[in-house]
C-alpha cells in the first residue's frame, strides 16, 4: 500500500480528511469543492437545506458515490483509489469492500434485511465479510442488542418492528463490524415524532464512548447537544462551520442564518 | 355499541331494531341460470354414450399413454431447467453494465418473446434444410459438436431446445424484474457493511427477488407443460401424441383426447399446489406474507370455489410486470 493521505496535519492524521471533493450527477453539480477534516473522536453534525449535498458527501465517504475530482481519504487511505506515483487506481471492489468493512453506515430507512431475523441481521457481515466466529459474534451482537434496549427482539423480523425498534437495530448491526467510523444519514428522518428520542439516546451513548461519528440531521437539539462541531453546507459548498454554540447562537453566513430560522 | 355489521342493533330508547338485509336478486338469477347449465353440462357428461368413459378407463393407464405423460414430464421438467439457468444468464447479461451484453441479451428477448414458439418449433425441426452439414457451432449446448445434423438434432432435441430457448426467454424477464424489485437501499445497507457483488446477489438480492420470482415461474411451469403439446406437430411422443396415435387407429377421438385432458389436468392441479408451497416459503419476513399464509385452501385455489362469503376472497399476488419495478 502506498496510499498517503494527501496532506499532512499537525497531531494525529484525521480520521476523514476531504480536500477539494466534487461530485455531479450528470450535469447537476452536487459537490462543489469540499474539504473537511474530521479527527479522532470528534462528533460532526452536518446540517444544511436539502439539496445542499450533506447526504452525497456521507455516502462518498463510504465510497457508495464515486467522486468525480478531489481527494477524500479514511484513516489515511484514499477512498475508492490506490495512489502510486502521480496515478490514481481505481480499487477493485474486494479492497474497497475491506475498507468500508471499517466504516458503520445508518440509512434514513433503516435498510434492515427484511428476510432475515434482527440477529441473523447482524451477524451476517461479521461472519460473511470478516469470517468471525458464529458464536463469537452472537455474543457480541446480544450485548449490542441489550446496550440498544431490544435484547428480547433478537428473534423478530424487521417488519415486526417500530421504526425506532428498526433504527436502533440497524445501529447495532453496523457496530457489530466494530468500525472506527460511524456515518449517519438523516436517521430519525423516517420515525415519527415519538421514536426520535430513543434512537438520538443511543447515538448519544456512542458519542459519549469515543465513537468517531459523522451525522447528517436536522435535529438541531441533537447537534446542539453532542456535537463537537456543526458543518452548514449550502449549494454543495460548507457555507460555515463551528461549535454548535457559534454556529446556532451567532450565524455569520445569512444562508446559516436563514436555514436556522426556518427549522429552529 | 361498535360490533361490526350486527344483526340486531340496540337502536334508540333500547329498543331492538330489526336490520333488513340488501337483496341481490341480480346475483340469485345469474346463480341459478349458471346451476342449471352446470347441471346440464354433468347430464350431458353422463348420458352422452360418444363420451365413451368405458374407453376413457381402459386407456387413462394404458402404456403408451403413461409413457407419453413421462416423456411430457421430463421435457416440461429439463425445458424449465435449461430456461431457468439461460434465463438467469440473460437477466444478469441484461443488468450487466455492458452495452454489448445489453444488447445481445435484449435482442435474444425481443426475438424469442416475438415470435410463436409453434413457429420457432418448425424451424429449428427443419434447421437441417439451413445447415445440412452441422456446422452449428456449439451456441446452446454440447450435442451440437460435431457430427450429421439429422442424427444428431433428432426431434427430442429440436424439442427440448424450442422449449428451454423460449421459455430462457420469458424466465430472464421474471429474473430481472425480480432483481429490480428489490429496494436499492438493500444492496447499498449490504455494500456498506463491506460485503461483495455475489454475497450481495446471494445473500440479500436473490431471496427477496425470489418472492418476485417464484409466482411468475411457477405459472411458466404450468404453461410448459401445456406447451410441450405442440411437440406432437414434430412427431415426438409426448402425452397428446401417444393418444393421437391410439385414435388415429381406433377412431375414438374423443376419449383419448379426455384421456390426455384429464392427464393435464391432473398434473397441473400437483403443480399448483407445490407453487402455493414454496410462495409461502418465500414470504418469510415480507410485509404482504400474511395474506399469502392465510391463503385459500388448495380446493379453492384450484377452483376458485369459495362459499364462505365474496368479502373474504384472497387477494391474489401482485401483479408483476416483466419489467418489474423500475428503480
Amino acid at each position: 500500500m502506498t496510499s498517503t493521505s494527501p496532506s499532512t496535519t499537525g497531531t494525529a492524521a484525521p480520521v476523514v480528511e476531504a480536500v477539494g471533493v466534487h461530485k455531479s450527477f450528470g450535469s447537476l453539480e452536487v459537490l462543489r469543492g469540499i474539504d473537511m477534516q474530521v479527527a479522532e473522536g470528534e462528533v460532526v453534525c452536518i446540517i444544511g437545506p436539502s439539496g445542499s449535498g450533506k447526504s452525497t458527501f456521507l455516502r462518498c465517504i463510504n465510497h457508495l458515490e464515486r467522486i468525480n475530482a478531489g481527494l477524500l481519504s479514511v484513516h489515511g487511505q484514499l477512498v475508492g483509489h490506490r495512489l502510486v506515483g502521480e496515478k490514481l487506481y481505481e480499487l477493485k471492489d474486494k479492497d474497497i469492500c475491506t475498507r468500508r468493512a471499517e466504516i458503520g453506515m445508518v440509512f434514513q430507512q433503516f435498510n434492515l434485511f427484511p428476510h432475515m431475523t434482527v440477529l441473523q441481521n447482524i451477524i451476517e457481515a461479521p461472519v460473511g465479510v470478516k469470517g468471525e466466529n458464529k458464536k463469537v459474534v452472537t455474543a457480541r451482537a446480544m450485548e449490542l442488542l441489550g446496550r440498544v434496549g431490544l435484547a428480547d427482539k433478537r428473534n423478530a423480523y424487521p417488519r415486526h418492528l417500530s421504526g425506532g425498534q428498526q433504527q436502533r437495530v440497524a445501529i447495532a448491526r453496523a457496530l457489530a463490524m466494530q468500525p472506527r467510523l460511524m456515518l449517519f444519514d438523516e436517521p430519525t428522518s423516517a420515525l415519527d415524532p415519538e421514536m426520535v428520542g430513543e434512537v438520538l439516546a443511543v447515538m448519544k451513548d456512542l458519542a459519549r464512548e469515543g465513537m468517531t461519528m459523522v451525522v447528517v440531521t436536522h435535529e438541531m437539539g441533537f447537534a446542539r447537544e453532542v456535537a463537537d462541531r456543526v458543518v452548514f453546507m449550502d449549494e454543495g459548498r460548507i457555507a460555515e462551520q463551528g461549535t454548535p454554540h457559534e454556529l446556532m447562537s451567532n450565524p455569520t453566513h445569512p444562508r446559516t442564518r436563514a436555514f436556522l430560522d426556518s427549522v429552529l | 355499541m361498535t360490533t361490526r355489521a350486527p344483526a340486531h342493533p340496540v337502536g334508540v330508547g333500547g329498543q331492538t331494531l330489526k336490520v333488513v338485509r340488501l337483496k341481490h336478486p341480480g346475483r340469485w338469477i345469474a346463480s341459478a341460470v349458471a346451476l342449471v347449465l352446470a347441471a346440464m353440462l354433468v347430464n350431458t357428461l353422463i348420458t352422452n354414450k360418444n363420451f365413451q368413459w368405458d374407453v376413457v378407463a381402459k386407456y387413462f393407464t394404458s402404456k403408451s399413454v403413461l409413457s407419453g405423460l413421462g416423456r411430457t414430464l421430463e421435457l416440461t421438467a429439463l425445458a424449465m431447467l435449461i430456461g431457468i439457468v439461460l434465463g438467469v444468464v440473460l437477466a444478469l447479461m441484461r443488468l450487466s453494465g455492458s452495452p454489448v451484453l445489453k444488447s445481445i441479451a435484449g435482442l435474444y428477448v425481443w426475438v424469442f418473446r416475438g415470435t410463436p414458439l409453434l413457429v420457432q418449433l418448425i424451424l429449428l425441426y427443419n434447421i437441417s434444410a439451413l445447415y445440412p452439414k452441422l456446422s452449428l457451432g456449439i451456441p446452446f449446448g454440447p450435442e451440437f459438436v460435431s457430427g450429421n445434423v439429422n442424427t444428431i438434432i433428432t426431434p427430442y432435441v429440436v424439442a427440448l431446445a424450442a422449449l428451454a430457448l423460449n421459455e430462457a426467454a420469458f424466465m430472464s424477464e421474471i429474473i430481472r424484474g425480480g432483481i429490480l424489485s428489490v429496494e436499492p437501499g438493500q444492496v447499498e445497507a449490504a455494500q456498506a457493511l463491506g460485503m461483495r457483488r455475489n454475497r450481495i446477489t446471494r445473500r440479500v438480492v436473490l431471496p427477496q427477488a425470489m418472492r418476485f420470482i417464484i409466482p411468475p415461474t411457477g405459472n411458466q411451469v404450468i404453461s410448459m407443460l401445456k406447451a410441450t403439446s405442440l411437440v406432437s406437430v414434430i412427431a415426438l411422443p409426448e402425452l397428446l401424441y401417444s393418444t393421437q396415435v391410439i385414435y388415429t387407429r381406433t377412431y375414438q377421438t374423443i376419449p383419448l383426447l379426455i384421456v390426455a385432458t384429464l392427464w393435464y389436468l391432473i398434473v397441473t392441479s400437483v403443480l399448483m399446489v407445490g407453487q402455493g408451497f414454496l410462495e409461502r416459503r418465500y414470504s418469510r419476513g415480507s410485509r404482504s406474507s400474511g395474506a399469502t399464509i392465510q391463503g385459500p385452501t388448495m380446493l379453492r385455489r384450484l377452483t376458485g370455489l369459495n362459499w364462505r362469503s365474496a368479502r373474504t376472497a384472497v387477494a391474489d399476488p401482485p401483479p408483476l410486470t416483466p419489467e418489474g419495478r423500475s428503480r
